[in-house]
């Protein structure tokens, strides 16, 4: 009898535990869901008030508590959020490829020991640091040159340092991923050294080399609190490297504690913006990686 | 002359690609050795036991704002691993290869690339607003565990997944159930592997800065229950370098979150050595 309760014991425990995992499992999509859903929600009224239209493409953002008086065009904010994070990545990904390369191939095993644990350490290093360290040094210099400081380009310099590591990790274990048969290969032809890393490895890396700076790219549009810390937050687009700015996401964390109303549902409707600029990214890249795999099968 | 043009091109690449690796060290250098050399001098046991004063002079130390970190931290570990690891194992040891788990995943992927300020913003919308758990310890938690989900799952499930089959038959062949073998041998064994995706979840959750600042509110004060509101380490950096001018606060603040990161950076790499080693022994 013992022994029978026992097995229908483990059977039930088995069963359930199951079923708990498969809940467990689950929560992703009910949080991407309630997400889409609650946002999506909340930014009706701005663009049922607004229009969607003048939501994207005014060029006004004053927010105001009397009814009517309110603009929300959110066109600067956009264009401060692909300015910025365009002239990071153009900074970034040269050098963060170029670092990869130095790790991968060139550097010998001393240098490497030293700089591969440091490039981690400088992924974790939490974005309000960069974005004091942006304050108090990069802000000055930009000030030196012309203008407030607070600037398109202080958010540039300080964006892309930020995203550096993420594009040389990841660059880096993807050229040190080509099968060494193939670098051999090449090598053997009598290409030199760059040659083979130009011809070879780069082209061989390129699905996780442009991995790495899309990872990059969403966490530099995505990044708030280091933008609000130095481009000085100015609702207007900018008209020189040297003129303030401000993005997306540094809008929306900025505001939300303290708006209501359309301005609250107006920042929701940026989230949502900001949100499917992600997507559409993202869906470039994938489109991307898919035929460099592809070229790669035919050879 | 081809060949010379391709030696001179040699050349040149090379040294390019070492001034990149020097740029790299310098902006290390300037981060890091900038916030030690202007930090560290005000770091000291009075900076660690009292509290900031609040208001708009940045003055004080950072005890209360060690306790709401430490709180928000356990709180959200507290909620995110039972999740995390329990949708892990459901990945990585019964999901069957069909439709509906291919939908998770690609779900999982998604959640992942969503920036922090949009769950931030559903925290203020869902937490702080609708269910009325107002600015608090509570609803950063929840936001924190919504955000960090992702990376646990997929962390834990490559853990999981790195113990070698031997294991399992070996339970299986003993009459355990699968859940006994789950229980008993495999996460066992996953377990240095898993710490690891922990670890990496709480040096994300002490850097966090956009979500928290939505959800959290920002009270220097001792919390006092999960709804109380609070502020971590890295929203007092933001506090005090733009609401308040105490730089040297900040910067001191700036050096004991670089710590905290060096210190889990350290374990982090420790145990998946560790993690590796065991695996590589056990097939």
């Amino acid at each position: 009898m013992i022994e029978k309760g026992y097995m229908r014991s483990r059977y039930l425990i088995d069963r359930s535990s199951r079923m708990l995992l498969l809940v467990c499992a689950f929560l992703s999509l009910v949080i991407l869901a309630a997400i889409a859903v609650y946002t999506f929600r909340a930014a009706l009224p701005a663009i049922r008030e607004v229009g969607l239209w003048h939501f994207l493409f005014g060029e006004v953002w004053r927010p105001s508590d009397t009814p009517g008086e309110g603009r929300y065009g959110i066109l600067p904010m956009i264009v401060g959020s692909v300015v910025v994070t365009a002239g990071a990545l153009i900074l970034a990904v040269p050098l963060g490829i170029g670092c990869a390369i130095l790790l991968a191939e060139v550097a010998p095993q001393r240098v490497r020991q030293f700089l591969r644990p440091a490039v981690e350490l400088l992924v974790g290093i939490p974005s309000v640091v960069y974005g004091l360290v942006g304050l108090v040094i990069v802000v000055p210099l930009v000030r030196r040159i012309e203008g407030p400081g607070l600037s398109v380009a202080a958010g540039i310099i300080v964006l892309a340092v930020m995203i550096l590591p993420t594009i040389v990790s990841i660059s880096e274990d993807s050229i040190r991923a080509v099968p060494k048969s193939h670098r051999e290969g090449a090598l053997a032809l009598g290409a030199t050294h760059w040659q083979t890393i130009w011809r070879v490895l780069l082209p061989g890396a390129r699905s996780g080399i442009v991995a790495s700076v899309v990872l990059a790219m969403g966490r530099a549009i995505g990044e708030a609190m280091a933008m609000i810390m130095v481009l000085g937050n100015a609702a207007v687009i900018p008209s020189s490297l040297f003129s303030p700015a401000s993005t997306l996401a540094g809008t929306i964390a900025a505001e939300a504690p303290e708006a209501s109303g359309v301005q609250r549902s107006a920042l929701f409707a940026m989230s949502v913006v900001l949100f499917l600029l992600i997507i559409v990214i993202n869906g470039v890249a994938l489109i991307i990686m898919r035929r460099g795999s592809r070229a790669q099968g035919v050879c | 002359m081809p060949r010379v043009s391709a030696r001179l091109t040699q050349k040149l690449a090379v040294v390019g690609i070492w001034a990149t690796g020097a740029t790299t060290v310098l902006a290390l250098l300037v981060i890091i050795g900038y916030t030690m050399y202007r930090g560290l001098p005000h770091i000291g046991w009075s900076f660690l036991t009292t509290a900031p004063k609040g208001g708009t002079s940045g003055a004080g130390g950072i005890s209360t704002v060690i306790v709401s970190t430490l709180y928000l931290v356990g709180l959200t570990l507290l909620i995110l691993v039972p999740l995390g690891v329990g949708a892990a194992v459901y990945l990585a040891e019964y999901a069957p290869d069909n439709r509906l788990t291919r939908f998770i995943r690609f779900g999982t992927e998604v959640l992942a690339g969503v920036p922090s300020i949009v769950f931030g913003m559903f925290g203020f919308a869902f937490l702080v607003i609708a269910l009325h758990f107002h600015f608090s310890i509570l609803s950063g938690a929840l936001t924190l565990v919504c955000l960090l989900l992702p990376t646990l799952i997929r962390t834990s499930e490559e853990a999981i997944k790195a113990v070698p089959r031997s294991y399992r038959e070996a339970a299986l062949a003993l009459g355990a159930t699968r859940w006994q073998t789950t229980w008993r041998v495999t996460l066992p064994a996953a377990i240095s592997g898993i710490a690891t995706g922990v670890i990496l979840c709480i040096g994300r959750a002490v850097g966090e800065t956009a979500a928290l600042y939505v959800t959290m509110g920002g009270t220097t004060a001792l919390p006092t229950s999960l709804l109380s509101s609070g502020r971590t380490l890295a929203l007092h950096v933001f506090y005090l370098a733009t609401v308040t001018n105490n730089l040297d606060g900040a910067f001191a603040t700036g050096v004991i979150l670089i710590i905290v990161i060096v210190v889990a950076n350290s374990i982090t790499n420790w145990l998946s050595q560790r993690f590796r080693a065991r695996m590589a022994g056990g097939t």
